[in-house]
């Protein structure tokens, strides 16, 4: 492994260093090196089967790399607890897979975990930011596309995380909810002081919020640049 | 009309066999092909109830603690039989050697220890077995259910994952569930004990001149062994086999393809 580059390292919250990913011999990933810094909303892009996906599950270690590694705050992650990691680099799926229950118990899972309580107060003022007011006791299971993804992002916020993994977020919402979500997370960045990597497949949704791009072919890092830059005009 | 007791048997075995396999072709006609599972396992039947009954003939003369062996040879077998059951899941026979070992060991250990279970090779072994045997479908049963249950909410459990769960909390539920299907024949053969059915132990009993009524209490004897060691064997297999289906560092390792 090769020694990071510590300028680099103090700027950059997130900084994945030639990462790589095989499975039973297939290569997934391969050589990916990338740095975010706070406030950066980092686009992932590329066709089906580019490995966007695979390449978020590397930086929480829900994967593990066969190569490289990533490093958090300028330290290996795998040197700190998974559970730690994660707690510090929430994700967001593309199915929100809430928990059965209310908004509420959705937004005290993480917290719990760690043995805290979560304040009704400051479940009302996260449920609020996500455009959500009142809806803490509403069941999920009854709640929109839209609605539950806000519930998702607003129950990753929850842990506090310095990074946001967001993967395709907005996929399954229509065109009205999609463009919420959008507005949400680039001010969510804004306001959280946060480091945000999100995988799209939609080309101008990336070139709408996201100040940096990357695109990625057959696992390869192909660009990266501004949105501009990587995708044109 | 046959000239021994085993020619007898082996034309009852042939007529069973034949009327196993009319069902197979009757399935096979549904496009539910079981032909080469169910020859296999005719075969294999025949093959090892034959060589067990020839090492019971052999141990009948052999001194008491010999029967020790056959069992700890059954729970080993057993065990890597009901592993298939979790296939992709590293550790699985391990899991399961432990488990039905612990279960139906332990079991049969108190019970023989007690009396209830007579030390003679021709007791120890049948009933040895019979809580051996369903302590690995149950093992099989739970393993089975909790891999399903895994790979079809794989992405429940890396959301609590990617949450900060501890791993073994993500998939506690479905172990529970996994417990509770695993135990329901057990549950059911107690249930439907002497309404639904009259076990072979106590038929055995029966035809051998015992007394009626001691042959079924016997057999319930035999049913509540069986449920108690189902039930420590499902219990330990799931809890163990929660931390196998997680790598070292968190992640789920029991998933669909990538």
């Amino acid at each position: 492994m090769s020694a990071p580059n510590h300028k680099a390292q103090l700027e950059a919250v997130l900084r994945a260093e030639k990462l790589g990913r095989e499975v039973a011999g297939k290569t997934i990933l391969s050589d990916i090196s990338f740095d975010v810094a706070t406030r950066d909303l980092l686009g992932i892009v590329g066709a089906s089967g580019s490995g966007k996906s695979s390449l978020l599950r590397l930086l929480n270690r829900l994967d593990e790399p066969t190569s490289g590694t990533v490093y958090l705050d300028g330290r290996d992650y795998r040197q700190l607890p998974p559970r730690d990691l994660r707690r510090r680099v929430g994700m967001v799926t593309q199915r929100p897979f809430l928990f059965p229950g209310d908004a509420a118990t959705n937004l005290r899972f993480g917290p719990a975990q760690r043995g805290e309580t979560f304040p009704d107060a400051e479940i009302a003022r996260l449920l609020e930011r996500v455009g959500l007011s009142g809806f803490a006791a509403s069941e999920v299971s009854v709640l929109s596309g839209g609605e539950q993804q806000r519930v998702s992002l607003a129950r990753a916020l929850a842990n506090r995380p310095e990074v946001l993994l967001l993967d395709e977020p907005t996929s399954a919402l229509d065109e009205e909810s999609k463009l919420g979500i959008e507005e949400l997370v680039g001010s969510l960045v804004q306001d959280h002081d946060l480091t945000c990597v999100m995988v799209t497949h939609d080309r101008d949704q990336a070139r709408r919020i996201c100040n940096r791009v990357i695109l990625l072919e057959a696992g390869h890092l192909i660009r990266s640049g501004t949105a501009v830059e990587v995708l044109g005009a | 009309m046959f000239p021994s007791q085993i020619a007898l048997g082996l034309a009852q075995a042939a007529i069973a066999a034949i009327m196993a396999l009319a069902v197979v072709l009757l399935a096979r006609r549904k496009n539910v092909h079981l032909e080469s599972d169910a020859a296999i396992a005719l075969l294999r039947g025949i093959v090892q109830i034959v060589a067990v009954g020839s090492i019971l003939a052999l141990l009948l003369k052999a001194p008491r603690w010999t029967s020790v062996f056959l069992l700890v040879g059954m729970v080993l077998a057993a065990g890597s039989i009901s592993a298939k059951r979790a296939k992709n899941i590293p550790g699985a026979a391990k899991v399961s050697t432990y488990s039905i070992a612990a279960g139906a060991g332990l079991v049969t250990a108190i019970m023989t220890w007690a009396g209830v279970i007579d030390t003679a090779i021709t007791s120890l072994i049948p009933v040895g077995s019979m809580i051996i045997a369903n302590a690995m479908n149950t093992n099989g049963l739970a393993l089975n259910r909790f891999r399903s249950e895994v790979l079809s909410h794989a992405g429940e459990i890396e959301t609590a994952l990617a949450l900060g769960a501890a791993p073994e909390a993500t998939v506690a539920r479905y172990a529970e569930s996994s417990i509770h299907s695993s135990l329901i024949p057990a549950i059911d053969n107690l249930r439907s004990l002497g309404i639904v059915w009259i076990p072979g132990l106590m038929t055995g009993m029966l035809l051998s001149g015992a007394n009626p009524m001691y042959a079924a209490i016997y057999q319930f004897v035999v049913i509540a062994m069986i449920l108690a060691s189902s039930g420590l064997t499902s219990l330990l297999s799931t809890m163990m086999i929660r931390s196998h289906a997680f790598s070292p560092a968190d992640q789920l390792v029991l998933r669909g393809a990538e």
